[in-house]
């Protein structure tokens, strides 16, 4: 039986029956006993987590209707949250606190939430393992020898270790979406729009969106309902009505139509993970909802478009790293070109630095029109895949990954390999669309039961939809049940 | 062969800060002169997480420059990041407009200045300021102040089109005019709300081709610019008279020496790396938004004028005095509103309220406004004051603005007026003064001049003056 999900938390500090203290006393003890092994945390603040749930006390105390009263939530670490450092995983913000909180962050503080803690990632967002982060590995609770996926891997891990029932990630190619897979848990990334990117330390600007790790589609759908909306510092934030997405769970899914894109079912993808995609839509089949075929004939050319321009925007989003006003400095620069390039070399990792000389080579003079633009109009091409496809189907059903998790170091030699695993969620960033992962089943690697996903993809806007059907399939898959052996530790 | 053989070709790229209440992308005030890096936010520092939102009163002054310039208004329009390393750029990128400038394609007539010259604008285009590097004297340390960043910046490039340094004198001080008239910056150089930079070449006389060109950087006068331009010329010849070649490059002007000197060539300049800039989507300028903006659009300089020479009859002097400063024109109209009177209306503003106003002081700041002007104006028409009392009234008021009526009766200013009395007195003076009346039957008519200072003298100032000269002339007319 695993731990409490956030609606039941919400409803018991709302009602008195326990305290958010309690709550977020026994999490951190949860933090203390397993994260160790786990390193999902770059930093949790006890006494900060303890003031929030008192906080969160009085505020019920005082009649306030909270829809996350007392729940504990843990914020990937690129996100900016008032008293915690914001590493995002890299030496070159090691010590930086920023002076103000995320959209996200206010809105889930406002909502009762409290922030239990900092969630590890790969450097700046960029990996698809937790690999990468410049202080340690992030483990998968599943079996401690494989990553959890990336970028968002210490928020996938530390609700599928039950450290925490809601965790914000972010996904610029799969970065909540595959972590989820990997973890066994539900992960959102909402439509481009959808959600604020203020605080949000940028990767891909274009491509990057903020999203929920809950166990439960109905955890991420209450999640997504208080982190959505329009923010006036945000300009890419749009100003799009929202349905109450809780409630609207209760809306049958008959009648419906998913499509099933031959391109996401292919070679590359293990049987194993095709079978409990598969399964899924039979699932929903049994709820009345009618599947068919659709080609997406522009999927290859989603890993090239996206690493142009997801390191297009990289070496821009990142250029304000300099040594000058925060972040780490160089010591002893003997003027000011060395001290930016020092600072620079001794603050970003490996592949940071892979992914800034690509991008600032995309968009170098004389190679713009042949990556950057041109990359820009297949984007489109791939954006008019989805819109046609949507002629015939509500949403698309896909696996998230080719494989189930793999192992650490497996592919951490590898960039191209590694860059791989985003074969089945880049797309749906490139087109700016909301995607789901609902976990739909098990494959077994190596003798350790490992979750598998299933992907939901839709048109803009379409969250609620796409919680409706990824309740569908978390009713019949009947994975949310089991809890991962880390989990079972400290439930 | 010598300079007169060539022909200067210069085109000017200005920068003027808008004058808006907030920053370009954040609500930050901004205020020249304010301790360091206290007017900042996440957003203006470039700070990670942090995004822009645009201005769009920074767009609307932007469109209002375009529509004076006769310029064509973007229907849609961008922002381009521009990217380069600097301490007090805290991004790393300038955002900036790179192939889709907000207004484009129009013509400044140099109307008020020059010869009449149409020149070409090319395009102005909208970016954000950055910040100012403090160079510690003798310390070991350089400083960065970033109130300056994000401040909405216009820049407005003109055509090669001038000729000479005179027209891009003339260009400068017609802009700054224009800009100034229609509220959208204060173009005050020392302040760096106006900066420029100049493109400079030569070509042999009837050439059609253009010379390869210079550009001069870190000029912080108009004088500056001209002089820069009249040594670079002379640079360029003197270099293409001894068969030498001009390199395209960045040049710097010294103002102290006189002098351009390298700052850097063509091939060195950075690869500034432009592409959209994500976080701002690309947004449609409405037609109907262009035309409220239109309607809201402070009237031009020249309108200005023929509307102070024609309809108010001002001289094209006092008209010229006015319109340098919308301040001045709003308390001028206001003082010829309230009095009637344009001309005395200019006249009391230009000559006598400005001569009291020393030390810099804007007329924002005079205590007096301009009922206190029209009330001194409608003093003298009804003849309580005469010009000599009621400047008297304002140098009162100017210190203390208090109504006019209060000092005229403190001070005893009221006009003598009465006839009779001015008759007496007038008759005591011409008795005392024969030899004045003798010069004045013999037609010498400043022999007067000792008549009526005399009556002043007795009236401490304030006999009616015209009234004098009357009775004078009917009382020789009596006198056998």
């Amino acid at each position: 039986m695993p731990s409490s999900t956030a609606v039941e938390i919400a409803k018991a500090v709302q009602s008195g029956a326990r305290s958010a203290v309690d709550v977020v006393s026994e999490r951190l003890a949860a933090i203390e006993k397993i994260d160790g092994r786990l390193g999902a945390f770059l930093g949790v603040d006890r006494n900060a987590a303890l003031a929030e749930a008192r906080e969160a006390d009085r505020r019920v105390k005082e009649g306030e209707r909270l829809p996350l009263a007392g729940v504990p939530v843990a914020i990937k670490d690129n996100l900016c949250c008032v008293g915690y450092a914001c590493t995002c995983g890299s030496r070159m913000l090691e010590t930086w606190r920023p002076p103000y909180d995320a959209t996200v962050v206010a809105r889930l503080k406002a909502a009762g939430a409290v922030v239990i803690g900092k969630t590890n990632l790969d450097e700046f967002a960029m990996g698809s393992s937790c690999e990468n982060s410049a202080y340690k590995p992030t483990r998968n609770p599943w079996d401690l020898a494989r990553t959890p996926g990336g970028s968002s891997g210490g928020s996938a891990a530390a609700v599928a270790a039950a450290l925490a029932p809601l965790a914000l990630g972010s996904d610029t190619g799969g970065s909540i979406r595959q972590p989820a897979a990997f973890s066994g848990v539900v992960g959102f990334k909402p439509t481009y729009g959808r959600v604020s990117r203020y605080g949000l330390v940028a990767f891909a600007s274009s491509l990057d969106q903020i999203g929920p790790f809950a166990r439960t589609v109905e955890d991420a759908a209450l999640c997504t309902r208080i982190i959505a909306g329009r923010d006036e510092r945000d300009a890419t934030s749009a100003d799009q009505p929202l349905d109450d997405l809780v409630a609207e769970l209760k809306t049958p899914v008959r009648g419906l139509t998913i499509g099933l894109p031959d391109e996401y079912f292919g070679d590359a993808v293990d049987d194993d993970v095709k079978a409990a995609v598969t399964s899924a839509a039979k699932a929903l089949e049994k709820a009345g909802v009618q599947s068919v075929r659709v080609k997406l004939p522009h999927t290859p050319y989603a890993i090239p478009v996206y690493y142009i321009v997801a390191t297009a925007e990289a070496s821009s989003n990142l250029a304000r790293f300099d040594g000058v006003h925060y972040g780490r400095r160089a010591k002893g620069a003997a003027d000011v070109g060395a001290l930016f390039a020092e600072s620079r070399r001794e603050g970003f990792g490996a592949e940071v630095r892979r992914r800034i000389l690509l991008g600032t080579y995309c968009l170098s003079s004389g190679y713009y029109d042949a990556y950057y633009d041109r990359a820009l109009r297949v984007r489109s091409l791939i954006a008019r895949d989805f819109s046609l496809a949507f002629g015939q189907c509500d949403a698309v059903l896909c696996p998230v990954t080719p494989t189930p998790a793999f192992k650490i170091g497996e592919k951490s030699d590898d960039p191209l390999k590694m860059y791989l695993s985003d074969v089945l969620t880049g797309a749906c960033n490139l087109a700016g669309l909301p995607g789901l992962t609902v976990p739909c089943g098990f494959a077994t690697r190596d003798g350790a039961k490992l979750p598998v996903g299933a992907q939901l993809i839709g048109p803009r806007w379409s969250e609620s939809l796409l919680f409706r059907l990824g309740r569908a399939i978390e009713a019949s898959a009947g994975v949310v049940d089991v809890a991962s052996p880390l989990a079972e530790e400290v439930r | 062969m010598s300079v007169a053989d060539w022909e200067p070709v210069i085109g000017l790229e200005v920068h003027c800060q808008l004058g808006t209440a907030t920053k370009m992308f954040c609500g930050c005030a901004y205020r020249f002169g304010a301790p360091a890096n206290a007017l900042v936010c996440p957003t203006c520092l470039g700070l990670p997480g942090s995004l822009p939102a645009p201005n769009r009163r920074a767009v609307e002054l932007a469109v209002r420059v375009g529509l004076a310039l006769g310029a064509k208004i973007a229907a849609v329009t961008k922002f381009d990041r521009k990217h380069y390393f600097y301490p007090d750029l805290p991004k790393g990128y300038q955002i900036s407009q790179f192939d889709k400038p907000i207004t484009y394609d129009g013509r400044l007539e140099l109307a008020f200045t020059g010869s009449g010259k149409s020149v070409g604008i090319v395009r102005a285009h909208l970016e954000e300021d950055a910040g100012k590097n403090v160079h510690e004297e003798g310390g070991p340390h350089s400083l960065v102040d970033l109130n300056r960043c994000g401040v909405p910046l216009l820049e407005i490039v003109s055509a090669p089109d001038l000729r000479s340094s005179k027209e891009a004198y003339d260009y400068l001080t017609e802009l700054k005019l224009l800009l100034k008239t229609l509220e959208v910056s204060e173009c005050d150089m020392e302040k760096g709300s106006l900066r420029c930079d100049v493109n400079v070449s030569v070509r042999k006389k009837g050439a059609e081709r253009f010379g390869v060109r210079c550009e001069i950087k870190n000029l912080n006068s108009f004088k500056a610019v001209e002089r820069a331009i009249d040594f670079e010329v002379a640079r360029q010849v003197a270099v293409l008279e001894a068969d030498g070649a001009i390199h395209e490059e960045t040049r710097l002007w010294d103002d102290e020496k006189g002098e351009t000197r390298l700052m850097r060539r063509k091939e060195s300049s950075p690869d500034y790396r432009y592409f959209p800039d994500p976080d701002l989507p690309p947004f449609t300028v409405d037609p109907a938004w262009v035309e409220r903006i239109r309607a809201a659009t402070p009237e031009s300089p020249t309108a200005k004028l023929a509307r102070y020479v024609g309809a108010l009859g001002l001289s094209d002097y006092d008209a010229r005095v006015l319109i340098q400063d919308p301040e001045t024109c709003r308390y001028f109209e206001e003082t010829a509103r309230l009095s009637g009177d344009a001309k005395a209306a200019a006249n009391w503003v230009t000559s006598e309220l400005f001569g009291l106003m020393k030390g810099g002081i804007a007329l924002s700041e005079v205590k007096v406004r301009p009922q206190h002007l029209a009330e001194l104006i409608a003093l003298i028409k009804d003849g309580t004051l005469n010009v000599r009392s009621a400047r008297d009234v304002l140098a009162k008021q100017y210190e203390n603005p208090r109504p006019a009526k209060e000092y005229v009766a403190e001070l005893g200013l009221t006009q003598v007026s009465d006839r009779a009395d001015l008759a007496a007195m007038m008759k005591k003076a011409l008795d005392a003064n024969p030899k004045a009346v003798a010069d004045l039957k013999a037609g010498k008519e400043k022999a007067a001049g000792a008549i009526v200072g005399a009556v002043m003298r007795e009236t401490k100032g304030r006999a009616n003056p015209a009234l004098l000269n009357e009775i004078l002339a009917e009382l020789l007319k009596a006198t056998p």
